[in-house]
């Protein structure tokens, strides 16, 4: 009972940092309708510039946290202005392809900037973890949850409310209307992913102090398409709920399926994934398209 | 675009001509000479070493063309072609190594298996479309490198390492690499001609309308689902088929040869030889495996030598710069640019810029 308990919070806990990722996916998705196939490779750039900040230039955390968030809010927007508006009216094929290319781009740099070694970890949370009971909880997840959840309530708030982000689902849900209604399609779908890579930058320095700095980063942008898919590519509060059922849902299959069938942690949420899609075609709580001629 | 002939200056008096596998004598003309080339010329001109590229890119070049039935031609996205690819390779690889048939029997088996795997995973998967099923296409990729690494019972072992006995075919031998490249431009040049009548028939005709509008399609009369069903089996066969050729060129098949980024250079190769083109599928898969060619041998007579280790991140930020370039670029890739450059000649000197 203790096991499944410490299993349901870790869990929960990587979760909810799933979560994290998969919102610079969604605002992406919401800002400007395009599907980025190089999330992962995001948060792996983003480790390595705050890994970099922190251990060669000894800058303190949060001076280190700033320059990586401007830095990356910087790659969102070239990306943006350089590949993708010039793509503007492509087909879907061109675009899933082009943010592919992207990541493999990103993918080649990386260990062509900093070597292929794992980088030297600063740990910036440290203490012993909290015991609760029969559970205990590493000190960065509990950062990492405060600061997850102050993040998706401003997001929550910045796509409800403020009109830069009800201009971005304006836009995502149809560019004509949108255009024709007075939002300035470009500056918003650069807006968006500047944002993205500001989050990215986020999600990459806490996966940093969790699994380290190394290409294991990349792993993490994989599980975004589970999350995203039980959640719906476009729902704030969708991403957060899928986030933490595929973080629940690895490490359960982990904990208790590992030496029956080792390595199946990962692959369970893209079954899952498989499973969803087969009976709900648009992901729970997407909803279908309506297509007219 | 394959199908209609839109060639300035092209009149056709009959359906019947305009329907032809090959409708101009230019067209006529080329397809002997890539045949000439490829049977007659290659093998008495090309060292050992060139006749092992070209059976790589020729394997490469009927994974893009399985790929470019299904994306190109039926506009279905795909990134799991790669788990397609394995699945005849392990085929091929388990009947040659168990049972010991003839690659007359195996390789068909490989296809056949491969398009009922497509056939099930294409009754989830194809009522979703674009990037769902992009998504879902990755999804399965990843599932079936799991597989590939763990089911140990078919896969042969640790890390799913099986090796392909060496076979005689008839006069060809395939140990040697004039036999095997011979092999695999006897396949693929089958496979071209399958393709290229395919999409001359009602189906493969039913196949582009459902591209250009599912909806129309529907409407004209076309079961949308049974035929993309259809476009899956006639992919996945190809990809397995080319996976199955793979198996017997490189003799030792292993689960990572079959990764994400080989589905990925699928696409790429598509997307960079032009979209629903079969020359385009023969060129991309050319142009993508001679990157890392280039980097690794070309470069070094130049006098350029990477840091060892830092060439592989190069190969990978070249490809992808590549990609893009044609992306933003030449969107129809270099079956387009090619196009273009015939076009001009065609009306030099009076050539004017129009409307493209």
């Amino acid at each position: 009972m203790d096991k499944f308990a410490q299993l349901l919070v870790n869990g929960l806990l990587v979760g909810l940092l799933y979560s994290l990722v998969a919102l610079g996916f969604v605002l992406i998705r919401k800002g400007s309708g395009i599907i980025n196939f190089a999330q992962g490779e995001l948060i792996l750039v983003a480790g390595y510039l705050v890994a970099w900040f922190l251990t060669d230039f000894g800058l303190p955390v949060l001076l280190a946290v700033a320059a990586t968030i401007g830095l990356m809010a910087l790659l969102g927007l070239s990306v943006e202005r350089l590949v993708l508006r010039p793509m503007e009216n492509e087909s879907l094929l061109s675009l899933v392809m082009a943010t592919i290319a992207l990541g493999i781009i990103l993918r080649g740099a990386v260990p062509l900037l900093w070597g292929t070694q794992a980088q030297d970890n600063q740990a910036v949370f440290t203490g012993s973890p909290f015991d609760l009971g029969p559970v205990s909880i590493e000190r960065v997840n509990l950062w990492a949850t405060l600061v997850v959840v102050a993040f998706l309530v401003t997001f929550g708030w910045f796509f409800t409310r403020s009109r830069l982000g009800l201009a971005m689902q304006a836009v995502s849900d149809d560019r004509l209307a949108a255009q024709s209604l007075g939002c300035d399609v470009r500056r918003i779908n650069a807006a968006a992913w500047a944002t993205a890579g500001a989050v990215s930058a986020f999600a990459g320095f806490i996966w940093s102090q969790i699994i380290g700095v190394n290409s294991g980063l990349l792993v993490v942008g994989l599980f975004v398409f589970p999350v995203v898919i039980l959640g719906g590519l476009e729902s704030i509060s969708g991403a957060v709920v899928a986030g933490l059922v595929v973080g629940v849902l690895e490490s359960l299959t982990t904990g208790y399926l590992n030496t029956s069938l080792p390595g199946f942690g990962p692959v369970a949420p893209l079954i899952l994934l498989l499973v969803v899609l087969l009976f709900r075609p648009h992901g729970l709580f997407g909803r279908p398209d309506i297509e007219r001629v | 675009m394959g199908i209609v002939a839109t060639q300035t200056g092209k009149f056709y008096d009959s359906y019947r001509r305009e329907f032809g596998l090959h409708p101009t004598r230019s067209n006529r003309v080329a397809a002997w000479a890539a045949v000439g080339v490829a049977f007659l010329v290659v093998p008495l001109v090309a060292s050992d070493y060139w006749l092992g590229n070209l059976s790589t890119i020729g394997v490469a070049a009927l994974g893009a063309l399985a790929l470019n039935v299904l994306t190109g031609f039926t506009g279905q996205i795909s990134i799991g072609t790669a788990a397609f690819a394995a699945v005849g390779a392990y085929t091929v690889g388990n009947l040659a190594l168990r049972y010991e048939l003839s690659p007359l029997l195996t390789l068909p088996a490989a296809a056949l298996l491969t398009g009922a795997v497509a056939l099930l995973v294409g009754l989830a998967a194809l009522r979703i479309k674009g990037l769902y099923l992009a998504i879902a296409t990755l999804a399965f990729q990843f599932v079936v490198e799991w597989l590939l690494f763990h089911w140990s019972e078919v896969t042969g072992g640790v890390q799913g390492v099986i090796s392909v006995p060496r076979t005689q075919l008839g006069p060809l031998d395939l140990n040697d690499p004039l036999g095997k490249y011979l092999f695999i431009a006897g396949v693929l040049g089958l496979c071209v001609v399958f393709v290229e009548n395919l999409f001359r028939t009602r189906i493969g005709r039913a196949f582009v309308a459902i591209r250009d509008q599912h909806v129309v399609a529907a409407g004209m009369g076309i079961p949308v689902f049974r035929y993309k069903l259809a476009a899956f089996f006639c992919s996945s066969a190809l990809a397995g088929l080319s996976g199955g050729l793979y198996a017997y060129y490189v003799g030792l098949i292993s689960s990572e040869q079959f990764g994400l980024d080989l589905s990925v250079r699928y696409l790429a190769m598509i997307l960079i030889g032009g979209l629903a083109s079969i020359p385009g599928s023969i060129l991309g898969a050319a142009f993508v495996m001679l990157i890392p060619l280039f980097l690794r041998d070309g470069l070094p007579n130049l006098g350029i030598e990477f840091a060892p280790g830092t060439q592989v991140h190069v190969e990978q930020i070249l490809f992808g710069v590549a990609v893009l370039c044609f992306l933003v670029l030449e969107p129809r890739g270099l079956h387009g640019l090619f196009n273009n450059v015939r076009d001009y000649f065609r009306n030099w000197p009076f050539s004017y810029k129009g409307e493209r």
